[in-house]
């Protein structure tokens, strides 16, 4: 028990001194390191739970994305029967699929075989009385889904940056969903605002042979044309062509601005090749109305006054805020697919710095109150505890700086509750060494039986709080994690600080004083 | 230095089997009622496993106004609303259910009523689950817990012996129905932070029980002759002392995160008070009664080589 080898007490020192150097950097100024790289100068990550921000779970809207593109193919398949003299009755889009209807079996038999040719690589046809059902096969809606939600973050993370938000973090979770982090954020109605439109920009020629409201009455919309509704829910409705002139992924510029009637407007300016064919389109329909679209909807419907080149302006009824709002989202572009919150999680600037400034104040009362426990507890080994345990301290921070964990506000409560927990392995020992003591043993020999005897319980009940504690970090949501997180830290540094340097400073203590009679 | 003050008499002998018929049937009755009431009363789910907003106020002039609250939300018609003070007077913390159609119809809904809350309240805290991701985590809560009880029920069982396993699980299981038990009776919110202290209760309490049936093994093994309930009674009285003083370190450190760490988390040490206070009367009362029903024994083969588990 006392020779402790001199090895031994090295790698201890030195590792209670790097927990020092790697804790320091959170308590004075330090030069900030190379981020990526494991030395120290790093402060620890903390939460958005501590220093304010939101947490936003978004889902990714793939069926109207898979819908969208059946769109599509549905035009393909009509041509496509069409070249074999195959007029199917009836075609419509449902749950993901396209169905179409056939007269006979013949026709159908007919059609599923050519379809089978000329999609059946990316589609599973099946048929069933005389419907032929049409499906993107599961690696091909796979690849859709991948490709969307890949988009949709790089659009996400635009919108993001240009609202001068500082390190968001944003990764995709699970297949259809998109966790977002935007750490010191205070307004994050804004920002959910921003991403829940899609901002989907077209420019339609308005159908000027047909009236909105009779083919609203009627339900009944003339091949090649749309129906659709005014973006200010005014009751206003507009026929307009299928076919776009112009997309939002043709702009290269967008900014909030004023028409020359003083009213807030977008100015946009188009790629040289959208700015062509939109010169083209409004040549030729000089006098006629063009619908401005967005997300469907139907912004304004200006009448071309002459040919339009490369830049405009839309107006519609927009505050200031909304066309600057508007400029961002042409600017950063189009989501593929519309995303809706399904979890939010945001905490004000000021309840974070008042549950630091909680959290602080119960760890040091915490930690005072465990101190001046042991001390009176145990005496002079008390104070060995003490040591041992504001070294723990010392070392969790370390980690937690070291692995850039994240430290939340359960986060603080698992510390504190480490270091209750922390003596747990001191008084396993000491309570053990007085025993033997009382039986008669030596002083030696009691603290040597003492350590030996204590070790095995102290890694069963460490182990067993470790399961627990896995378990929760499997649980998710991230203040929890926090949770996990310290408390695991805080298990695996009392075990090495209850058997290390507790029994380092003992061995130091009984080398130096010789007791004849221990007190504890 | 100073004489140490020894809070446990040294060698006590209470006979803690002696009692064991009476806690084992108060045990038994706290479990029973415990499971009947989360049948017929249920859980106080809080918006994490229900889905629904939950609001961190503070006033912007003066304390809160609860029933001009309360009377202002109800226009929104938004079906069950609690409200409550929260820590100050200026505090408040509104509930709101779920509320009809999908996750984009709900976040509408809720803006608007923030829209009208921040005219007359800073918003502190905004908590919104949607109702997919309420049952998903729900789902996750209920496999975190089953898994960790297996897993704690894996290990001791490797490391004891089946009947020593089985009593630390049904002590385990006592635990963790009874602080459920709490969280019926007090109406307290059951949610993402109580599955966790959950969790940490069931951890607790494990370590307890093992420190005792660490030391129940150990006297089995030294005195063959002894009977069995007086070797568990012997190991109680001498683990007594270290049951005791750990209990009072981690009810200290949890007693200041209760008082001075936030309203946020006092419900979440409230719940791990309650899972230390009761980890250590199970690992006393019930676990080592268990163990009383069980013929032990009294040297194994596993039991020498785990006994070469210390250093040096």
């Amino acid at each position: 028990m006392l020779n402790f080898k001199i090895w031994n007490i090295g790698i201890i020192i030195s590792i209670c001194i790097l927990g020092i150097i790697y804790a320091l950097p959170n308590f004075i100024l330090f030069p900030k390191l190379n981020e990526n790289t494991f030395l120290p100068g790093k402060t620890i990550n903390l939460g958005l739970d501590l220093q304010g921000g939101s947490y936003l779970l978004l889902e990714a809207d793939i069926k109207s994305v898979l819908n969208e593109r059946l769109e599509t193919v549905n035009d393909d398949v009509s041509r496509k029967l069409k070249e074999y003299d195959i007029v199917p009755l009836n075609k419509n889009i449902n749950n993901e699929q396209l169905i179409i209807d056939f007269d006979n079996t013949e026709n159908l038999a007919k059609g599923k075989n050519i379809l089978r040719q000329f999609f059946g690589k990316e589609f599973n046809i099946s048929s069933n009385n005389n419907n032929l059902f049409i499906e993107y096969t599961e690696l091909a809606s796979k690849q859709i889904i991948d490709l969307t939600i890949e988009q949709a973050i790089e659009i996400v993370r635009k919108r993001i940056d240009e609202t001068g938000t500082k390190e968001p973090l944003i990764q995709r979770q699970g297949a259809q969903r998109i966790l977002i982090q935007l750490p010191g954020i205070d307004d994050p109605e804004r920002i959910k605002s921003l991403l829940g439109k899609t901002a989907k920009l077209t420019f339609q020629l308005v159908d000027t042979n047909s009236n909105a409201f009779d083919v609203k009455a009627s339900g009944r919309v003339p091949p090649g044309k749309k129906l659709l509704e005014s973006y200010s829910n005014d009751g206003q409705y507009f026929v307009v062509q299928r076919r776009v002139m112009v997309s939002g992924e043709m702009l290269t510029d967008a900014r909030s601005s004023f028409d020359q009637n003083g009213r807030p407007s977008v100015s946009f300016s188009l790629t040289p090749e959208g700015g062509k064919r939109f010169g083209r389109v409004t040549a030729r329909n000089i006098g006629n109305p063009f619908a401005i679209i967005l997300d469907g909807k139907v912004v304004s419907a200006p009448v071309i006054q002459a040919q339009i080149f490369s830049s405009g302006q839309i107006t519609g009824q927009f505050s200031v805020t909304e066309t600057k709002d508007l400029a961002l989202l042409l600017r950063a572009g189009a989501l593929p697919a519309p995303l809706t919150v399904m979890e939010e999680r945001s905490v004000g600037p000021g309840l974070g710095k008042d549950s630091v400034e909680a959290g602080k104040f119960a760890s040091i009362l915490g930690m005072i109150l465990v101190v001046v426990f042991m001390l009176l507890t145990y005496g002079i080994f008390g104070v060995f505890a003490n040591i041992a345990l504001l070294i723990n301290v010392i070392l969790i921070i370390a980690l937690l700086s070291m692995l850039q964990a994240t430290l939340t506000l359960p986060g603080i409560a698992g510390i504190v509750l480490t270091m209750g927990m922390a003596v747990d392995a001191n008084v396993l020992i000491f309570e053990r060494i007085r025993e033997e003591l009382r039986g008669g043993r030596a002083v030696l020999s009691s603290v040597e039986s003492g350590y030996k005897r204590a070790i095995g319980t102290i890694i069963d009940a460490s182990l067993t709080t470790l399961i627990a504690s896995a378990c929760l970090y499997g649980l998710g949501s991230g203040p929890i994690k926090g949770f996990a997180v310290t408390l695991s830290i805080g298990i695996i540094t009392s075990m090495f600080t209850a058997i290390m340097v507790t029994r380092m400073l003992v061995v130091f203590y009984l080398r130096r004083s010789k007791p004849k009679k221990l007190v504890i | 230095m100073f004489k140490p003050i020894h809070l446990i008499p040294e060698n006590t002998s209470i006979n803690f089997l002696s009692l064991k018929s009476i806690f084992l049937s108060v045990s038994l009755i706290v479990v029973l009622i415990s499971i009947i009431s989360s049948w017929i009363i249920g859980l106080n789910f809080g918006i994490d496993f229900r889905g629904g907003v939950l609001l961190e106020l503070r006033s912007k002039n003066g304390f809160a106004n609860i029933s001009e609250l309360r009377s202002k939300l109800s226009e929104f018609d938004l079906g069950e609303v609690s409200i409550q003070e929260f820590g100050k007077p200026t505090d408040v913390l509104v509930r709101i259910q779920k509320q009809d159609g999908d996750e984009k119809s709900q976040d509408a809904k809720f803006n608007q009523v923030k829209e009208m809350l921040s005219g007359n309240f800073e918003i502190r805290r905004t908590e919104f689950v949607g109702p997919t991701v309420g049952e998903e985590l729900k789902r996750n809560g209920f496999w975190a817990v089953v898994v960790a009880l297996f897993g704690i029920l894996l290990y001791i069982w490797f490391r004891f012996e089946w009947q020593f396993a089985l009593s630390a699980i049904l002590a385990l299981f006592h635990d963790v129905i009874a602080t459920i038990g709490l969280f019926v009776f007090t109406g307290l919110e059951f949610n993402l932070s109580t599955v966790a202290a959950v969790l940490t209760i069931a951890g607790y309490s494990v370590n307890d029980t093992v420190v005792v049936f660490d030391r129940v093994r150990e006297n089995l093994r030294k005195s063959k002759s002894a009977e069995q309930s007086s070797i568990i009674n012997k190991s109680l009285n001498e683990t007594l002392g270290r049951t005791i003083t750990t209990s009072l370190t981690t009810l200290l450190a949890l007693l200041a995160i209760y008082f001075v760490g936030g309203e946020v988390i006092s419900d979440f040490t409230l719940a791990m008070i309650w899972g230390v206070l009761i980890g250590t009367y199970s690992s006393i009362f019930v676990a080592s009664a268990f163990l009383t029903f069980f013929n032990l024994k009294r040297t194994s083969i596993e039991e020498e080589n785990l006994n070469s588990f210390n250093d040096e």
